[in-house]
């Protein structure tokens, strides 16, 4: 077990190393270089000269990635010249409500798709399990800015019943107050997570029950709700926490897209903002917390699923 | 490995084609039989064909001008004396650009999703047959890519370089021959274990024909079931670089610009600019599911009458 976390933690730094790697290169393959990008091309080439050599852009590559490395390691994220604020100052701001959006999604996906996964398991090849299979596939099909519009214009435009943008404010109790305006912003999130965890629920409950050890349950006389709850569903949850773990990119992205529709300030909106003024060391930065943040649930994953299953656990070790 | 096919690698494989087992025929047939009595793969199957031809077909029957704005007849209304669907904002009308606009969609996503599918499979096949550290290195630079979401990495991009069409191909391409990568790879580890793999190996047969003799044409079922699964998303990508505004460069049109340029007339209630192009990218994304779907019960059947 402990040569299994220790394998994977190896893997893992190996990963980050290469992800740090190619968000480096990402700052070097701009056009005219990184000074050119960030002064704007107003800037003459005597003042890009200046800048580059007071940011040590015209050391060797591998200097600098050297230096920018122990940079970063030291919790030194850069500077956002269009913001006029260190870097980790802006993320210290917007991360938070991100990770408050991210995880009410989730929460609310998890809700609604365990007792879906879990009735379409049951009802297999019945009216709701086709019913459900039907939404899961058309919401998975439903692009995240779609759904988003789609909601906005449904109960913000039409019905009037929400309102149409995010709690503007930048405190999280605040934003816990005014819950109406995260409605919307989380029902467009948890909605396409509902499909996946509720498909995934659905097949591995239906896996599971094929197993002996259901059969062996059965035959002991265990009632059929007992079975269905206490075995295979805690099997089958554990198996969630895997796809959990993977789903963090995806989650991600999709946040990008719903805090730019409702204007939620968080770290996609900062994502999104950035990228249009050509502000490379936010860019840059949030790239590489997401890196960072998806390495971790992969790995969490892997070592939070051997630590569940103990299959995992001596058959790797 | 994209929701997507995380969403499709997680179904139980359907029953209906069960019965094939005790008749040995021959595979294609055995296949073509599998998808067709799969009725959602049909349904799927059908849905795409209506879509091509009401894309690449339909500009014949109801011809339209796609190039030249007309201010005058802007933001008209479904129903309105020919303009069945109303019009754009740019005096387009609606169901001609949907047409126009399909084309680019269904084009860049199937080119992206063969070109990923292709340099995918290649990579996670010359990773498994040389193995050790340079396999470990390969992978691991997989991981690495696939740990920037692509949404982040296209966001980037969009500000630096210019897109054209064969851009966004190759771009698209990029961000999505990862799942590919891994398939193949797992798929390519069976398959050089396997004995006959071990003979050729012995009897000195080189690598190149290894990997193109045995191991991509056992991994064909997989790939094939993968790229319908990667056109799928890749439309989806389509859509969404379109709604960000780095789409088709105009006066070509996608169905996620067409819906990008709506949302500025959403308070309007304009509700057709907006419904109408991200009704199309549903109803496309799910076909292709649909056959995709269709697509991996047929190939497990084959797998099982062999």
């Amino acid at each position: 077990m402990q040569r299994y976390i220790l394998h994977r933690l190896l893997q893992a730094v190996v990963v980050l190393f290469l992800v740090s790697l190619v968000v480096f290169v990402m700052l070097h393959v701009l056009p005219g270089g990184a000074g050119r990008a960030i002064l704007g091309k107003s800037a003459t080439p005597l003042q890009v000269a200046q800048f580059d050599h007071r940011m040590g852009y015209d050391r060797p590559i591998p200097v600098q990635y050297w230096t920018w490395l122990t940079q970063v390691l030291r919790g030194d994220l850069g500077f956002s010249y269009k913001l006029n604020q260190p870097v980790s100052a802006v993320l210290g701001q917007a991360l938070p409500k991100t990770a408050l959006l991210t995880a009410i999604s989730i929460a609310v996906a998890l809700l609604i798709a365990i007792p879906l996964g879990l009735l379409q398991a049951v009802r297999r090849n019945k009216p709701a399990d086709h019913i459900g299979t039907g939404v899961a596939f058309v919401l998975y099909a439903t692009p995240t800015f779609f759904l988003a519009l789609a909601l906005v214009l449904i109960f913000g435009v039409d019905l009037r019943l929400l309102p149409a943008e995010a709690p503007q404010t930048n405190s999280i109790p605040a934003i816990l107050g005014s819950f109406q305006g995260m409605i919307l912003p989380v029902a467009s999130l948890a909605l396409g997570m509902v499909a996946l965890f509720s498909r995934y629920l659905r097949s591995s409950i239906l896996d599971n029950l094929a197993e002996d050890w259901v059969r062996t349950a059965r035959a002991k006389g265990l009632p059929p709700r007992r079975i269905l709850v206490r075995h295979v569903l805690r099997n089958s949850l554990t198996s969630m926490v895997t796809l959990l773990g993977l789903s963090v990119p995806w989650v991600l992205a999709g946040s990008v897209i719903v805090e730019q529709v409702f204007n939620y300030p968080g770290m996609g909106l900062l994502f999104w903002n950035e990228a249009q003024v050509n502000d490379f060391p936010v860019e840059l930065a949030v790239v590489l917390v997401v890196g960072v943040a998806t390495v971790a649930g992969n790995l969490l994953a892997d070592i939070g699923y051997a630590l569940l299953d103990p299959r995992v656990r001596y058959g790797r070790s | 490995m994209t929701a997507g096919q995380e969403l499709a690698a997680v179904q139980p494989p359907a029953g209906p084609a069960a019965g094939l087992a005790d008749a040995p025929r021959p595979a294609g047939r055995a296949l073509l039989g599998a998808f067709a009595e799969n009725r959602v793969a049909v349904a799927g199957l059908v849905l795409l064909v209506a879509l091509v031809l009401f894309c690449f077909i339909g500009p014949h029957l109801y011809s339209t001008d796609q190039v030249h704005a007309n201010l005058a007849t802007a933001n008209l209304a479904p129903g309105s004396p020919g303009h069945p669907l109303g019009t754009d904002n740019l005096g387009f009308d609606e169901l001609g650009r949907l047409m126009a606009g399909g084309q680019a969609s269904l084009e860049v996503g199937i080119a992206a999703a063969l070109f990923a599918t292709i340099f995918g499979a290649l990579w996670g096949a010359v990773a498994a047959v040389a193995g050790g550290v340079v396999d470990a290195l390969m992978m691991r630079i997989v991981d690495a890519l696939s740990s920037i979401p692509s949404l982040f990495f296209l966001i980037f991009l969009a500000h630096v370089l210019s897109f054209s069409v064969p851009m966004l191909i190759i771009v698209i391409g990029y961000v999505a021959w990862l799942g590919p990568a891994r398939l193949v790879r797992g798929e390519a580890l069976t398959t050089i274990s396997r004995d006959f793999v071990q003979a050729v190996k012995m009897m000195g047969g080189r690598t190149p024909r290894m990997v193109i003799r045995h191991v991509i044409p056992n991994a064909i079922g997989t790939m094939a079931v993968n790229a319908t699964f990667q056109v799928a998303d890749a439309i989806l990508v389509v859509a969404a670089l379109g709604y960000l505004g780095i789409g088709v460069p105009p006066p070509a049109a996608d169905w996620g610009t067409m819906l990008s340029s709506g949302i500025s007339f959403a308070e309007a209630g304009y509700w057709w600019m907006i419904f109408c192009p991200g009704l199309a990218i549903v109803l496309t994304v799910v076909a292709f599911n649909f056959i995709g779907d269709g697509l991996r019960d047929a190939f497990s059947v084959r797998a099982r009458t062999r």
